[in-house]
């Protein structure tokens, strides 16, 4: 497709094309039957500073020949190829058709090998050597930038060896969090908490519920503003897997630990986002990488 | 272009001198009207014996039954000389290199490179005389045609003469005999890159792949054409090595030379004749050296480029001085210098020890030494550390902070290997996953490791650290790679 409004350039571009290729074949022709003078000891008879005189030394034939061989190229393959300004060519070919045929071509070839294990249970995936393999080469593709290459992740980015999963951490849970992502929001609490003060409180409680070091006297206070809380986390702070709200009792600590970590999660909120993975991967190697992934934290038989 | 000064007779061309006056230098009556090109002229060598044919026949035979025995060689059962593109694995003998190993191919370029220097400047273009594929092959298929077609003038004559069944059946049989030559050293060229006996399985069962085939057709194609038509015009018109070994040129070069003191003025002359006394040279202008130069010129005109240095003219000439009983040498290696001023061939030699002759060799000797000595001290084991780039620290356990690194680990050796993993750099740092790694022959593995340190153990920041890889088997296989260790803030 054009990106010009009008045609003029796609026939000036084409125009100049051909010219340019006609020019080649008329300068070969002039050229092939120009005679040059020679004097009879085979230089041209030029003399320059009084001695240095240039030599005829012609070409070979066929040299020529093989520049009439490119001119020739040149119209062939502008005839199949788009090399006339926007004229696709006679193969209709373009670089994005040949992107998608090569994509085309790979998919074929590798669907055998995820063919099999559709349908197979997640428990057999992850017990296999060579789907392992290529969840691996997936997962350091597709995940590893966040997640970390052990997969043990980082601040606001999940540990996925850990049993602790935010939601229910099935196959089919791990499988649809790579497909579509995951949105964490907690919004933020501060108001419905109290003052800054209070914020501290419940901050220290918190970390109580898990035997974190904490200031008592605060914990104790900070109890009953945790009631904002529960709604999502739970009375006993356990967590909401059908929300996604985390466990605050198990000492792991997503985005952060401490005092002041847990305030400004009150204070601020969080809106953490895992992006949608179905446009770069398909089902089959959905299915794969979520069973490398399951297996990570369900390891059998080790 | 060309200098020619009556006191500087070393143009590589003969010209006659130039007039005094350059406004009488071209006489105008002289011009003649010429194409900006020529076409070629068939040139048909005559087939030549003696010391410098015998020569080239020594390095056609060694370069061949290098060129096609090799990857026939088979080492720890497999081919001993093997470049696998598609693994990207190169075998040599008892080496593994990977696309790593780039560096020895760069030494072995610059090593042949030198050599081509040294050598041209001491005895001229011997590369292209006796050890270029072109003229290795152009000498096997000069042989071929003239056991199917005659010598020379058998040749000339079956050219000209009009297409019969006998011309029509000569011609067959050399073209099949060359396409047959051609094929077998594309399917050689082949084997280098493929394992050349599942290549010759597959020949056999006309089963070879899109690509085997072509480069096994393209190279027979290129062999059959450079070497049964294009020749001496490769030499002349595409080869740059042709052009450039002049450069290396300077007077004191062992080149092919006519001694034109003695052989001039040339003419034919009766046996019993005394040239003295009909005032002749020694040449006898039997045009012999004509005839049997692969590359169509005349030796007697000077240096010139085509010249390729091949000594056929000096066999055939030795070979006529001594049939009318002349002393040999009239065509033969000098120098210029040693043309000009009458150096006997010792005298001659001793000029081989001049600077340029010295500085080539040494700077050659060095080179060569420093690429074996870095190969025999290769280790046979490549590690790369890739830092995680989107988690650059976490913290664990116990205020533990930890960094996460990935070891790219190659084994070049060709038996599995364990690798024990050691880091260092830190007070207290230690690898807290897997420590040690088992890669298989000519394999490449990854290794995910978690390094921890204890709390307050370093400042903020970026820290060096470095990996100590060694094999369990073979404490010498050991590699050490830089790191870096972050502690956030």
């Amino acid at each position: 497709m054009s990106d010009f409004t009008s045609d003029f350039w796609n026939i000036y571009v084409a125009g100049l094309t051909l010219v340019s290729i006609i020019a080649c074949l008329i300068l070969l022709w002039v050229a092939g039957t120009t005679r040059a003078a020679t004097v009879d000891d085979n230089t041209t008879g030029h003399v320059w500073d009084g001695d240095l005189r240039e030599i005829n030394n012609p070409l070979p034939r066929w040299w020529v020949y093989l520049f009439v061989i490119t001119v020739i190229f040149a119209l062939v393959y502008g005839a199949l190829y788009p090399m006339f300004g926007k004229f696709q060519g006679a193969l209709g070919w373009s670089s994005q058709g040949q992107h998608t045929a090569e994509v085309e071509k790979v998919e074929a070839a590798i669907a055998p090998i995820y063919a099999k294990f559709n349908g197979m249970p997640p428990e057999k995936i992850a017990a296999d050597a060579e789907a392992m393999a290529i969840g691996e080469r997936l997962f350091m593709n597709y995940c590893a930038q966040c997640h970390g290459s052990d997969a043990r992740g980082a601040k606001s980015f999940p540990n996925l060896t850990d049993q602790d999963w935010l939601g229910s951490g099935d196959h089919a849970y791990i499988k649809a969090t790579i497909g579509q992502g995951r949105v964490g929001v907690m919004p933020p609490m501060a108001a419905a908490v109290g003052g800054p003060e209070d914020v501290r409180n419940v901050a220290n409680y918190v970390l109580s519920l898990s035997g974190s070091p904490h200031d008592a006297v605060r914990a104790t206070q900070g109890k009953e503003k945790f009631a904002a809380c529960a709604a999502c986390h739970g009375a006993d702070g356990k967590g909401m897997a059908a929300v996604g709200a985390p466990n605050l009792t198990d000492g792991i600590w997503l985005h952060g630990w401490g005092e002041e970590a847990i305030a400004r999660a009150v204070n601020n909120g969080f809106n953490n986002q895992m992006p949608a993975q179905a446009a770069l991967l398909n089902d089959a190697q959905i299915n794969v990488l979520a069973s490398y992934v399951w297996g990570m934290s369900n390891k059998t038989g080790n | 272009m060309s200098s020619a000064t009556p006191d500087n007779n070393d143009s590589p061309r003969s010209i006659a001198p130039v007039s005094a006056n350059p406004a009488n230098a071209v006489p105008a009556d002289d011009e003649v009207m010429v194409s900006l090109y020529a076409s070629r002229k068939t040139i048909y060598p005559r087939s030549v014996s003696g010391l410098f044919s015998n020569w080239r026949w020594v390095t056609v035979w060694i370069t061949q039954i290098v060129f096609y025995g090799l990857p026939w060689l088979e080492w720890n059962a497999r081919q001993a000389i093997l470049f696998d593109l598609e693994a990207r694995r190169f075998y040599i003998f008892g080496l593994v290199l990977y696309p790593q190993d780039f560096i020895y191919l760069t030494g072995l370029l610059v090593i042949a490179a030198l050599a081509l220097f040294l050598f041209t400047a001491v005895a001229g273009r011997l590369w292209c005389g006796y050890a270029c594929p072109q003229t290795v092959y152009t000498e096997i298929f000069l042989w071929i045609e003239k056991k199917v077609e005659g010598d020379r003038s058998a040749r000339m004559r079956l050219d000209q003469s009009a297409m019969s069944a006998s011309k029509f059946g000569k011609k067959w049989l050399k073209h099949a005999l060359w396409i047959l030559f051609a094929l077998w050293t594309g399917f050689t060229f082949v084997g280098y890159f493929t394992p050349i006996r599942e290549l010759a399985a597959l020949s056999l069962a006309a089963s070879l792949g899109p690509w085997q085939t072509f480069w096994v057709f393209f190279y027979g194609f290129a062999t059959y054409g450079n070497a049964g038509f294009m020749r001496e015009q490769v030499c002349k018109y595409m080869c740059p090595y042709a052009r450039f070994q002049s450069a290396m040129f300077d007077k004191d070069t062992m080149i092919v030379t006519y001694d034109e003191k003695r052989g001039e003025p040339r003419g034919p002359r009766s046996k019993k004749a005394d040239p003295a006394a009909l005032g002749l040279g020694a040449c006898v202008d039997c045009t012999l050296c004509v005839q049997v130069c692969p590359t169509g010129i005349d030796i007697r005109n000077g240096l010139q480029y085509e010249c390729i240095g091949c000594g056929a003219c000096i066999d055939v000439c030795d070979e006529v001085m001594d049939k009318v009983g002349y002393p040999r040498g009239l065509v033969k290696y000098s120098t210029q210098n040693g043309m000009a001023q009458g150096w006997t061939t010792r005298q001659m030699i001793r000029r081989a020890m001049r600077p340029r002759v010295l500085v080539y060799t040494s700077i050659l000797l060095v080179i060569s030494l420093a690429v074996m000595v870095s190969l025999f001290l290769r280790t046979p084991l490549k590690v790369d550390v890739i830092r995680d780039r989107g988690a650059l620290a976490r913290m664990v356990e116990q205020g533990r902070i930890e960094n996460v690194f990935r070891l790219q680990v190659m084994n070049a050796t060709e038996s599995t290997q364990r690798y024990v993993i050691r880091v260092s750099g830190l007070p207290g740092i230690a690898i807290a996953s897997e420590a040690v790694i088992e890669v298989l022959p000519t394999e490449v593995r990854s290794a995910v490791l978690r390094v921890q340190i204890p709390p307050g153990a370093a400042a903020t920041g970026s820290h060096p650290i470095r990996f100590d890889i060694q094999a369990e088997s073979d404490a010498g296989i050991s590699v050490t790679e830089k790191a870096a260790f972050l502690v956030p803030r």
